[in-house]
């Protein structure tokens, strides 16, 4: 397996080597992590848009964008430049700074995530020892930009829409926090890398029984519900709210709510990905050599993605499946059945943990 | 049934329930897709057999076609689509006979209700399966049926059809 840090360690030394202060060394590094991961950041927004365009073409036996560029790869290309051109329309009566600032709030959250998420071997901006609480903290942070949108519009609609989006959250919040602990009593870590590592040779999702697949199918379904996608849409239920919090926001700021939403997706399948899933760590299967050696050539980014694609495409299919709930039915499912089935599945683990059950 | 039992079997059917929805958008995902990809599939396309696109009127090799100018289609037609004119002439033995001038069909106005092909006595016309209809001048939608120089073709003459 090819570690990242041969490479990052080549450039910090030899930015070293040029005689510079440790602070401008510093910053230097900075500005190329943060152009690195705003790259990837575009990048997976305009794969996601195309993937998820694609995807539900197919389950609506339809073929999909096939017109611009081959199989319509550069459809989504043409839609940022289009969505760059068009006007920003002033709203009167709202408040200026929060009606501006809002989107950046949004976006900012995801972009936060970014940052600790390990992409692969060495591949990874900060490894915090609090890892998944980092995470969780400021993955959810995106929901004051939307009570911020919705208020600062001066709309009912999306008034409405914005406080739907915070009792959403707020309910599942509570799913995606106790499903990852389960998996950190598993684990014994919050550190995303050790997380990571421990897998090495199976992965969680294997080596967890019957409570780490339900804390998966959990996690699953309340990051579904916190992405406020699909079946779980009613921040922006566009029947009865028009377009919910970003229904008077045009141009690229609407742009921003777009891309936020996309890689709010991504960050919850990389999520799952890094905690049931392996997360960069290659297929390997105890007793099987060969196979695992075969799995080893395969570049560690490319099982990260992977596999995050592979979640993404199961919160597709359930997208494209389930009509949307009602706000009574959205609650109930959480408290009354989510949470429950959480709360025994996280002692049940905390039982296997104790006597020793699992592989 | 108890308040816990229920709860219970709501897990259960709940989950049974979804699990079908699921199964039925996969296997709707692997399917063939429907869509019809028009400019490349231009030679293999094949349009449905009740398809309506031109009203055309059939000639045969000798420049023949069955249109007796009787008018029922022009008649029948709801928005004033079909225009005939016709003229009257001797025939050799002294009768005196309808035949048609020019049959103008306006596509414009058509609404392919098909009510003209049903009601033919003689089933002179048919609509074709022609679907690239689109022009840019308008007065290009009114178009003659019948060919220059056509006339009409003479019945095989049988013998309950001399009554």
């Amino acid at each position: 397996m090819f570690d990242f840090k041969v490479l990052t360690q080549w450039i910090d030394q030899s930015l070293r080597a040029l005689n510079l202060p440790d602070f401008g060394v510093l910053v230097i590094e900075l500005v190329l992590v943060g152009i690195a991961l705003l790259a990837a950041y575009a990048i997976l927004a305009i794969i996601l848009i195309w993937f998820e365009r694609k995807i539900c073409a197919w389950f609506q036996c339809r073929l999909g964008p096939n017109r611009v560029g081959i199989f319509g790869l550069l459809q989504t290309f043409a839609d940022t430049i289009k969505i760059l051109l068009k006007e920003l329309i002033p709203i009167n009566n709202n408040d200026k700074i929060l009606f501006y600032l809002a989107p950046f709030i949004v976006i900012l959250s995801s972009m936060l995530s970014f940052g600790a998420l390990p992409f692969g071997k060495g591949l990874q901006a900060i490894d915090f020892n609090i890892g998944i609480f980092y995470m969780m903290a400021v993955s959810s942070l995106g929901v004051l930009g939307v009570l911020l949108a919705g208020w600062s519009s001066n709309n009912k609609f999306s008034m409405i829409g914005a406080m739907r989006s915070g009792a959403q959250m707020v309910s599942y919040e509570l799913s995606v926090g106790l499903s990852l602990l389960t998996m950190v009593i598993f684990a014994g870590s919050m550190q995303l890398s050790q997380i990571v590592n421990q897998q090495a040779d199976l992965w969680f999702i294997f080596k967890g029984h019957v409570p780490a697949l339900i804390a998966f199918l959990v996690y699953l379904i309340a990051g579904h519900a916190e992405t406020s996608r699909g079946p779980f849409d009613l921040p922006e239920a566009e029947s009865e709210l028009t377009a919910g919090y970003h229904t008077e926001y045009s141009g690229i700021q609407f742009g921003f709510y777009y891309l936020a939403e996309y890689l709010n997706m991504f960050i919850i399948a990389a999520i799952a990905t890094t905690v049931f899933l392996g997360g960069w760590q290659p297929l390997h299967i105890p007793g099987l050599d060969g196979f695992n050696h075969v799995m080893d050539y395969i570049p560690t980014p490319v099982w990260f993605l992977g596999k995050a694609f592979f979640c993404i495409f199961l919160s597709l299919w359930v997208r494209w499946t389930f009509p949307r709930l009602r706000i009574d039915q959205l609650l109930h499912l959480e408290w009354k059945y989510l949470l429950p089935l959480n709360l025994l599945n996280i002692l049940f683990m905390a039982l296997i943990v104790i006597f020793k059950w699992h592989f | 049934m108890g308040g816990f039992a229920a709860y219970l079997k709501s897990w259960v059917t709940g989950i049974v329930s979804l699990l079908t929805g699921l199964k039925v958008s996969i296997v709707n995902f692997f399917r063939p897709k429907v869509t019809e990809s028009y400019p490349e599939n231009r030679k293999t396309l094949v349009m449905p057999e009740h398809f309506k696109g031109v009203l055309t009127m059939p000639h045969n090799e000798n420049n023949e076609h069955k249109c007796t100018a009787c008018g029922i289609c022009q008649m029948n037609c709801p928005n004033g689509t079909i225009k005939i004119t016709s003229q009257t002439i001797e025939t050799e033995d002294g009768k005196k006979k309808k035949i048609l001038d020019t049959y103008l069909y306006n596509l414009g106005q058509c609404t392919f209700c098909n009510l003209c092909v049903l009601t033919c006595p003689s089933n002179a016309i048919v609509f074709s399966k022609d679907y690239e209809t689109a022009i840019f001048t308008r007065s290009k939608l009114i178009m003659k049926l019948n060919n220059e120089g056509s006339r009409l073709e003479e019945k095989k003459k049988s013998a309950s059809g001399e009554a």
